[in-house]
C-alpha cells in the first residue's frame, strides 16, 4: 500500500512522458454532437500534414510513449487515417481510435481486425435511436450500429462502444451494458464535461445527484466496465472506484490537438491550458517535458475551499476542465461535488464569469434543442 | 507454471520498459498491460534476470540482502503472472 501510495504522489509530480496521451488528428467530422469537447465541425487549414504527423509519431516512439488515443473531430475522414495507423503501429505506438463509425465498412473492419496494437471505440450516447440521435444527430446510431456489426462480423471482439453519461442515459445503463455484452464489446462510459460545445448543453445534460449515485453504485458492482479514471469526483461517496483517482492534467495525460497544439487534458481546449506546439523547436518532448504550464500543473496542489472537507483526498477536488469552464476557481470544489459543495458555489457565478469557449470549428450555429426529448 | 525463485527467468521479449522518476514503466505489446516497478532497485533485478542462472542469484548479483528476497520473490511472481517476465529454456 504504501508503494502504490508513493506511485501516486509520483504521479502528480509528472513522468518522463505521457502514459495516456489523446491526439486529436483532425477537427472535421461529419456529425455535431451537441457536447463536442473539441467544437468539431470543420477541418483546420493549418492540421499537421502526413509528414508532420508521422514526426510526431517518430517523436512518441522514441519517448516510449506506447500507444495513444486517437480521436478529433472524426480521424477516419482524414485521407491518410490509416497510413499514419500503419505508421504508428509499425514504430511501437499502438493506437486506440475514437470513432463515429461513418468509415468502418466491412473492408475497414476486416482491415483493422487484422491489424496488432489496434483498438476501436466506438461513440453512441444512448442504447436507442431516439436517445443516441437526439445528442449526436439524425442517423448517428444507425451508423455506429452498422459499424459494430461490421466490426463483430470481421472477427474484432473486445472492442469499446463509449458513451457520456448524460441525464438521457444513465437509465439505460443495464441496456448499454447488455448491448456491450451482445457484441463481445466492452462498455466505456465518461463524464459529460462543459468543454468546447458541451458548455452550452451542459446545464441540460449533466446528471443529477441522485443519477451520479446511481452511476457510482453501478460502477462498484462492475469493476470491468471502464471509464478512462473520469468519474473519480464521486470516490467522495466512499470506496473509491478504480483507477488512478488523480487529475492527471500534464502529469500523465495530454492533449495533442490537430494543428500541433499541446493542451494539458482532452477537456481543456482554451489557451489558459495551452503548453505549447509539436511544431515549435524541441518538439512535443519540449512541452511535455520543459513547458511552464505543465511545470506549474506538476507542483503540489491546494485544497482551496475544499481542505476543510473531509472527503478532499478521495476526490482531489474533482474536475479542473469541469471547474474552469463553469467558472469556478481551480482551487475549489468541482461544480458536480457529490456534497452540493459545486452547486452553491455555481449559484454565485455570473453567466459573464464563465470564459470564454476555446478554438471552435463548428460548421455553423449548432442549434441546440434545449428541450426533453419526448419518450 | 507458477513462479520458482530457482529457475532461470527474463524481461519478457514482448515487454518494454520505461525509465521513470520512481523506477519503471512496463509495458506489454501483446496483452497491452501497463505494469508499474516501483523502485529502481526492482528494475535491476528484472534487467539482471536473463544473465544468471535463478531468479535468486540474480539477487545475489545485486547484493540485495537476503532478508529482503521475500518481498522480491513476492514481486517477481506477480510480475511472472502478468506476463512482464517469463521463464527461460
Amino acid at each position: 500500500m504504501a508503494a502504490s501510495e508513493r506511485l501516486v504522489e509520483h504521479f502528480k509530480t509528472g513522468l518522463s512522458a505521457p502514459i495516456c496521451l489523446t491526439w486529436e488528428l483532425t477537427y472535421a467530422c461529419n456529425l455535431a454532437c451537441v457536447h463536442c469537447l473539441s467544437s468539431s465541425g470543420r477541418r483546420d487549414p493549418r492540421e499537421l500534414d502526413t509528414d508532420e504527423a508521422k514526426r510526431v509519431i517518430d517523436e512518441l516512439q522514441a519517448m516510449q510513449v506506447f500507444y495513444v488515443n486517437v480521436g478529433g473531430g472524426e480521424p477516419t475522414v482524414r485521407p491518410d487515417f490509416f497510413e499514419l495507423l500503419d505508421y504508428a503501429v509499425g514504430h511501437d505506438v499502438g493506437v486506440k481510435f475514437s470513432t463515429n463509425g461513418v468509415r468502418i465498412d466491412r473492408a475497414v473492419a476486416h482491415r483493422i481486425a487484422a491489424m496488432d496494437y489496434v483498438d476501436v471505440q466506438v461513440s453512441i450516447d444512448g442504447v436507442d435511436a431516439a436517445s443516441n440521435d437526439h445528442v449526436r444527430g439524425a442517423g448517428s446510431f444507425a451508423t455506429a450500429r452498422r459499424a459494430m456489426d461490421n466490426l463483430a462480423e470481421a472477427g474484432f471482439a473486445g472492442f469499446k462502444i463509449s458513451v457520456v453519461m448524460t441525464r438521457h442515459n444513465v437509465d439505460q445503463l443495464d441496456a448499454l451494458k447488455a448491448l456491450a455484452d451482445d457484441y463481445r464489446a466492452q462498455l466505456r462510459i465518461t463524464r459529460l464535461r462543459p468543454s468546447g460545445r458541451g458548455a452550452d448543453t451542459w446545464d441540460e445534460l449533466h446528471p443529477t445527484q441522485e443519477q451520479q449515485r446511481q452511476i457510482y453504485f453501478w460502477l462498484l458492482d462492475r469493476p470491468d466496465v471502464l471509464t478512462g479514471d473520469s468519474f473519480f469526483h464521486l470516490s467522495a461517496l466512499g470506496a473509491p472506484l478504480p483507477g488512478l483517482n488523480l487529475c492527471g492534467a500534464g502529469r500523465v495525460v495530454c492533449l495533442i490537438d490537430p494543428v500541433g497544439d499541446v493542451y494539458a487534458c482532452p477537456f481543456v481546449l482554451h489557451d489558459r491550458f495551452k503548453a505549447g506546439n509539436v511544431r515549435e523547436a524541441g518538439g512535443f518532448t519540449r512541452v511535455w517535458r520543459e513547458s511552464a504550464l505543465f511545470t506549474e500543473l506538476r507542483e503540489p496542489a491546494s485544497a482551496g475551499a475544499c481542505s476543510s472537507c473531509g472527503m478532499y483526498d478521495a476526490c482531489q477536488g474533482g474536475c479542473m476542465a469541469a471547474k474552469f469552464f463553469t467558472g469556478l476557481p481551480l482551487d475549489g470544489p468541482d461544480p458536480e461535488c457529490v456534497f452540493g459543495h459545486g452547486e452553491r458555489a455555481l449559484a454565485g457565478v455570473g453567466a459573464e464569469e464563465r470564459p470564454s469557449p476555446g478554438p471552435g470549428h463548428s460548421r455553423g450555429p449548432v442549434f441546440v434543442e434545449l428541450t426533453r426529448r419526448h419518450e | 507454471m507458477s513462479f520458482d525463485a530457482e529457475r532461470p527467468y527474463r524481461l519478457n521479449p514482448k515487454v518494454a520498459l520505461r525509465p521513470e522518476p520512481f523506477g519503471a514503466l512496463a509495458y506489454h505489446f501483446g496483452n497491452r498491460r501497463l505494469t508499474f516497478l516501483k523502485t529502481a532497485r526492482m528494475v535491476e533485478v528484472v534487467r539482471a534476470l536473463e544473465h544468471h542462472p535463478s531468479a535468486r542469484a540474480a539477487l545475489r548479483s545485486l547484493a540485495v540482502p537476503e532478508r529482503e528476497w521475500p518481498q522480491y520473490e513476492r514481486a517477481l511472481a506477480a510480475l511472472a503472472e502478468s506476463e512482464v517476465i517469463d521463464g527461460r529454456e
